[in-house]
């Protein structure tokens, strides 16, 4: 009997008591607000539209983490800022200048297409710079190290830029041809949305392709199996690394111009936040895994749209769109507690051992 | 061997266009025009100047470390050449500057950065020095590296005080104040701003030389130092930890308000420091949401004792202390079960949605009829000490150094226990300390615990300072900062900790142009520490002395046997 | 009497099977081996005793309590200690430090008596200062106390790390390959320290081991593994003769040894007899 007792996994018992408040709220918030129902349908639309925009950003930046990840087992926690980086670069040098030539609007299609160029050389370059004089030094150092130089990455870049165009917030400059809404099948989308939306699953479907069929993509796949086997192999594993880092970076800065298609604004912080919530939608797809990037992005895009007003409000929390952050680093939690491998990844810890 | 006699010249170009590109952002960035008003020695050289050009000198003088084997007159030659390449970006920024309006894209290429960069001439002489220049500096850089290391150490540390006390010059003449001896040395040295020259060659050479003695005779007096018995050498210690806190007694009666105020604040950090150096230092757990402790201490203060709508206790600081560090502790816990079994990288990141998750909430509508979401919560009372209100920086000064010697203290007798065993084995290797019978859990949640304890403390004494408290008081650039701090002394250190807050809080209060690059600084540190001295500026070395007098009587009983 | 006992141990991992239904016998103060090729389960059975594992069947019963389901700290506290395979010290401690934690169970101060300085907590650190010389200078590294333990050469860290499982004063000590990455000398004063072990402090000894004349000196019964079964157990003698742990070695054309070993020549042979 005595022995029974010894063997209760206190720390299981708590866990899974944290977990089964959470469903409980989550329950309670969602049945309250469906009864009470203070939104209409198409009020309902807009939100999962909206989530499913901001959730296809979070996807492709999300593919940056899982890539490195991968190959290096590190947090890029500068990722972010790449994604900041290339479009504020774009929209100073220039979206702003075509914008007041006139040209912005009477060639918008080739307009945004050089922008989104220009965005992603400049988040390739910072990221290969970075990869160089931060992270290559200290590849066999221990764990922490490299996550540290990250995160002094991270900041270095970030007030690098607001040292170089300012600290104020900048305006992307309008498009007309993405000014208003298109309806499809009796549904109303911004058209900015929309853009977004398509232009992301373009992009994922690319990426896709790249590692999966094309020859580098195989060499980086290799890496990430086994870096001393793939050097035996005759894979240049630092030329993989810096085309790892910058691939990433090249999805981060075509997500910072959709991204600011769709604020409308720049500055020097917008990396950051979304940066964190892209890593959440890794590691709830599955760190190390493409289409659980992308899985994960959309999910967690989504349930932060909705979130707040389908079980927060339920619970009777004034201004609950507020918290939306919140819930965005509880599900980070959670997944990590209770499924650290994560939607479509494979189990880590196996791999170990 | 044969080719490291060589000088590899594309290396020098490479490293001279590294250079120069250094230097142009720089210049961009607003660095040197901000620091261009800070005058190192008055009317010759700035801060700024110090950092475009000391960039363009260290590249030089790392260029010559490279070659080390190449001949004397070539390495200059090298560093000449890195110096005018490093000058080029900055010359095409001289003339391109003003022909494409460059200002409209980058708001810091405005006139005062050029007329600094072309030292106020017109552009081409302007360009012209500035090649000049920057190829002698290069040189100079290999000329110092190629120096006897004899004279070169006392050189760089006599350069190195100069620029530091150029730097806090207005702080100094404000701690000596306008009496006696003070007003009597002030010009001998001191300029208008910053140093004179005569002042300026007077340090360096009183440095210079003292380095230099020092390095001839430091050893012995060293050495004679060792030589003394155990019990003298223990009194030694002894006295010179009283002098220290005798010194730390009445620091604020020299210092005065002004940075008195500024230590107080290097003390809320320095307590942080120490808490957060349990966690990450000892027990090896990277915290990235230290900040929210912090803030928790802080809002129980302000809920407890405020006098305004939302106090709820009315509560006297005293009182309310050991429940603003209850609730710190408290929050440590339950913020500590969920990562428990969260491997060290993850834990950063989900620390750090922590600590958001509480200034999120601190934000809130949510929470605001508690705790005041944007509004804040005001009228918090000073502690009273014996009827006295502590409310002047000397006086909070006492509150503070009371709660850092605590905080030191028990950081100390914890290192050295059984605890902080179990947590170094922990930080070492987590399976391997699990498998000497350590309770992870236990281990991994008083690192916390105590961590937070520290953290709330901390907050506490803040609110109280303040006597109102904000949510934007309480983002995530303060996790980064102690976080930094800790790095820079030497994780694990205790006075480490103390260097670090000196450093990375006390200089930027100091010079009030640091603010806008404090994090852009901090960003650096962080990257160049990790790969350069990851053990930090001031790394934990007392360890070993302590077992060392265990193993001196060891030895001495091993023949015996 | 036994001091250990598995019972139809069986640890997965995903679609692997790295240990199948084993079982196993160490009787109290014995030497005992476990043997086989790489990865057929040895190190995975290790992990299950000291608890790093859960086997998903079966139960390990250490001196009449099972064991399988508890927490390696556990585990450790009720008198098993290992070695690792790759030695696995706290590099950044010093000799003693590692040491010291070791000793970690068998001390008793809370971390208030530590900040409060109370006598009991002074006598006590004094105690395990004391006790971890005392391993020093039987593991023969008096005097290194000071050095981290990164910076020990191969052999010493190799002791260290047998040291440190010491402290805890083990009843059972599992010694992962303690021998590998030695030469002939150093084997042999390490056999000779591992008897020493057993003889003057009494604790009973499980190794995996990959030298054959190691395993056949030393051990009273060993165990072969292949593919996570147990495919022999026995005498040295009975071991060395037996058709299918001579097919398991020379059928996968690793180590040939097993048959080999009888006959080694007498270069490394007087190192051995001497210590018989």
């Amino acid at each position: 009997m005595r022995q029974r007792f010894e063997n209760i996994d206190y720390l299981g018992v708590i866990l899974w008591l944290f977990r089964a408040v959470i469903i409980v709220a989550v329950i309670w918030g969602t049945i309250a607000t469906i009864l009470n129902n203070p939104y209409s349908t198409e009020n309902w639309i807009d939100f999962l539209v909206f989530g499913l925009a901001q959730g296809s950003l979070y996807a492709l930046i999300a593919l940056g983490y899982t890539l490195v990840y991968g190959i290096l087992f590190m947090i890029n926690f500068a990722h972010g800022e790449f994604f900041m980086s290339g479009v504020f670069t774009a929209t100073v040098f220039v979206a702003i200048p075509l914008n007041q030539a006139g040209y912005l609007n009477r060639y918008p299609i080739l307009s945004l297409l050089g922008i989104t160029l220009v965005a992603m050389v400049v988040s390739m370059g910072i990221a290969i710079l970075t990869e160089r004089v931060a992270y290559r030094p200290l590849r066999r150092a221990p764990r922490l190290v490299p996550l540290i130089t990250a995160i002094g990455a991270s900041f270095f870049w970030q007030y690098f830029f607001r040292g170089l165009y300012g600290s104020g917030v900048t305006a992307f400059p309008t498009v007309d041809i993405l000014k208003g809404k298109w309806s499809i099948g009796g549904i109303e989308i911004l058209k900015a949305q929309g853009v977004v939306i398509v232009a992301s699953v373009l992009l994922l479907i690319g990426l896709y392709i790249f590692v999966m069929r094309t020859k580098t993509g195989k060499a980086m796949r290799a890496v990430a199996e086994d870096k001393d086997i793939a050097a035996l192999m005759g894979i240049d594993v630092d030329r993989v690394i810096v085309i790892t880092f910058a691939t990433g970076a090249a999805l981060a800065g075509a997500a910072g111009v959709l991204y600011a298609l769709l604020f409308r604004q720049v500055h020097f912080f917008m990396g950051f936040i979304p940066g964190i919530k892209a890593f959440t939608a890794a590691v709830l797809g599955g760190i190390g895994s493409v289409p659980g990037a992308a899985l994960g992005g959309l999910f967690l895009g989504m349930f932060e749209s909705v979130g707040p007003s389908l079980f927060l409000e339920g619970l009777g929390i004034p201004a609950a769109y507020q918290l939306k952050d919140v819930i965005a680093f509880t599900m980070l939690v959670l997944v990590l507690i209770f499924r650290p491998q994560g939607i479509l990844g494979e189990r880590l810890a196996e791999k170990k051992a | 061997m044969e080719t490291s006699t060589r000088f590899n010249w594309r290396e020098s170009v490479r490293m001279g266009l590294i250079a120069g590109v250094i230097a142009l952002s720089l210049s961009l960035i607003g660095l040197v025009e901000t620091f261009g008003g800070r005058d190192i020695i008055g009317g010759v050289v700035s801060l700024g100047q110090i950092f475009l050009f000391g960039a363009i000198m260290g590249v030089g003088y790392f260029s010559a470390q490279r070659n080390l084997n190449a001949r004397a007159g070539v390495n200059l030659l090298g560093g000449l050449l890195i110096g005018v390449l490093a000058s080029l970006p900055l010359v095409v920024l001289i003339f391109v500057a003003e022909p494409i309006n460059l200002r409209q894209f980058l708001p810091n290429a405005s006139p005062a950065l050029l007329e600094l960069i072309t030292f106020g001439q017109e552009q081409v002489t302007g360009a012209l020095i500035m090649v000049a220049v920057c190829g002698v500096l290069g040189l100079i850089g290999a000329g110092i590296y190629l120096l006897p290391s004899r004279l070169r150490r006392p050189l760089l540390i006599g350069l190195l005080l100069v620029l530091l006390i150029g730097l806090l010059s207005e702080i100094i003449i404000l701690a000596w104040g306008n009496k006696g001896l003070g007003l009597k040395i002030r010009p001998l040295i001191f300029a208008a701003k910053g140093l004179s020259i005569r002042g300026a060659l007077l340090v360096f050479l009183v440095v210079a030389g003292l380095n230099a003695a020092w390095s001839s005779q430091g050893d012995r007096v060293r050495q004679r130092l060792d030589a003394l018995p155990s019990g003298q050498q223990r009194a030694f210690r002894w006295s010179s930890l009283i002098l220290g806190l005798v010194i730390l007694l009445f620091l604020p009666m020299i210092l005065r308000t002004y940075l008195t105020e500024v230590i107080d604040n290097v003390g809320l950090y320095v307590l942080m420091g120490l808490g957060l150096n349990i966690v990450v230092g000892f027990a090896g757990l990277l915290d990235l949401g230290y900040v929210a402790f912090f803030a928790i201490g802080a809002y129980t203060m302000g809920v407890l004792t405020s006098q305004g709508d939302l106090g709820v206790g009315g509560m006297s600081f005293w009182m309310a202390l050991p429940f603003a560090v209850l609730a710190s502790v408290m929050a440590g816990i339950i913020l500590g079960v969920p990562v428990l079994r969260m491997r060290g990288d993850y834990l950063a990141i989900v620390t750090l949605g922590f600590g958001e998750i509480i200034r999120i909430l601190a934000l809130s509508d949510f929470l605001a009829p508690v705790i005041g979401g944007a509004q804040g919560i005001l009228k918090i009372p000073k502690a009273r000490i014996g009827g006295v209100e502590l409310v002047a920086p000397e006086q909070l000064y006492y509150l503070i150094l009371g709660a850092c010697l605590i905080a030191a203290y028990v950081s100390w007798r914890l290192r050295d226990s059984r605890l902080g065993r179990q947590w170094m084995a922990m930080r070492e290797d987590e399976d391997v300390a699990q498998a000497m019978g350590i309770d992870l859990v236990q281990t991994k949640l008083l690192a916390f615990a105590i961590g937070a304890a520290f953290s709330g403390m901390s907050g506490a004494i803040f609110a109280s300072k303040l006597s109102s408290i904000f949510p934007h008081s309480f983002n995530l650039l303060i996790s980064i900062n102690v976080l930094s701090l800790i790095i820079l002394g030497g994780i694990g250190s205790l006075p480490g900790v103390v260097v670090g807050a000196l450093i990375l809080v006390g200089l930027p209060e100091l010079l009030r142009e640091f603010a806008e690059y404090r994090l852009l600084m901090y960003g650096a540190l962080l990257i160049v520490m990790m790969i350069v001295r990851p053990e930090g500026f001031w790394p934990e070395a007392t360890r070993k002395r302590e077992l060392h007098g265990y193993e001196e009587l060891e030895a001495k009983a091993v023949p015996a046997e | 009497m036994a001091i250990l006992i598995a019972n139809k141990v069986t640890k997965r991992f995903g679609g692997l099977t790295a240990v199948s239904q084993l079982d196993l016998e160490i009787k109290e103060r014995s030497i005992s081996s476990i043997i086989g090729p790489n990865g057929a389960g040895k190190t995975t059975f290790f992990n299950c005793v000291t608890g790093f594992y859960q086997p998903e069947e079966g139960e390990i019963i250490f001196q009449g309590r099972p064991i399988q389901n508890r927490s390696p700290d556990q585990i450790t506290r009720l008198g098993i200690a290992r070695t690792y395979q790759n030695i696995r010290l706290f590099a950044n401690m010093t000799t003693m430090e590692n040491i010291l934690v070791g000793l970690h169970p068998r001390l008793k101060s809370t971390w208030i008596g530590a900040v409060l300085s109370t006598a009991g907590t002074r006598r006590e650190e004094e105690w395990a200062h004391e006790e971890a010389r005392k391993l020093l200078r039987f593991v023969n590294l008096q005097g290194k106390g000071d050095i981290l333990a990164k910076n020990l050469p191969y052999g010493d860290q190799r002791r260290l790390e047998i040291a440190r499982a010491l402290a805890s004063q083990p009843k059972l000590l599992l010694l992962d390959e303690p021998t590998a990455g030695m030469n002939p000398a150093e084997t042999s004063e390490m056999v000779a320290f591992i008897r020493r072990l057993r003889d003057e402090l009494g604790i009973t000894i499980l190794l995996i081991e990959h030298q054959m004349r190691v395993v056949m000196s030393i051990s009273e019964t060993i165990a072969v593994l292949d593919y996570g079964e147990k495919i022999a157990e026995g005498t040295p003698a009975e071991i060395q003769s037996n058709p299918r742990v001579i097919e398991a070695y020379l059928g996968r054309g690793s180590v040939a040894e097993a048959a080999e070993t009888p006959q080694r020549p007498a270069s490394t042979a007087p190192a051995i007899s001497s210590l018989e």
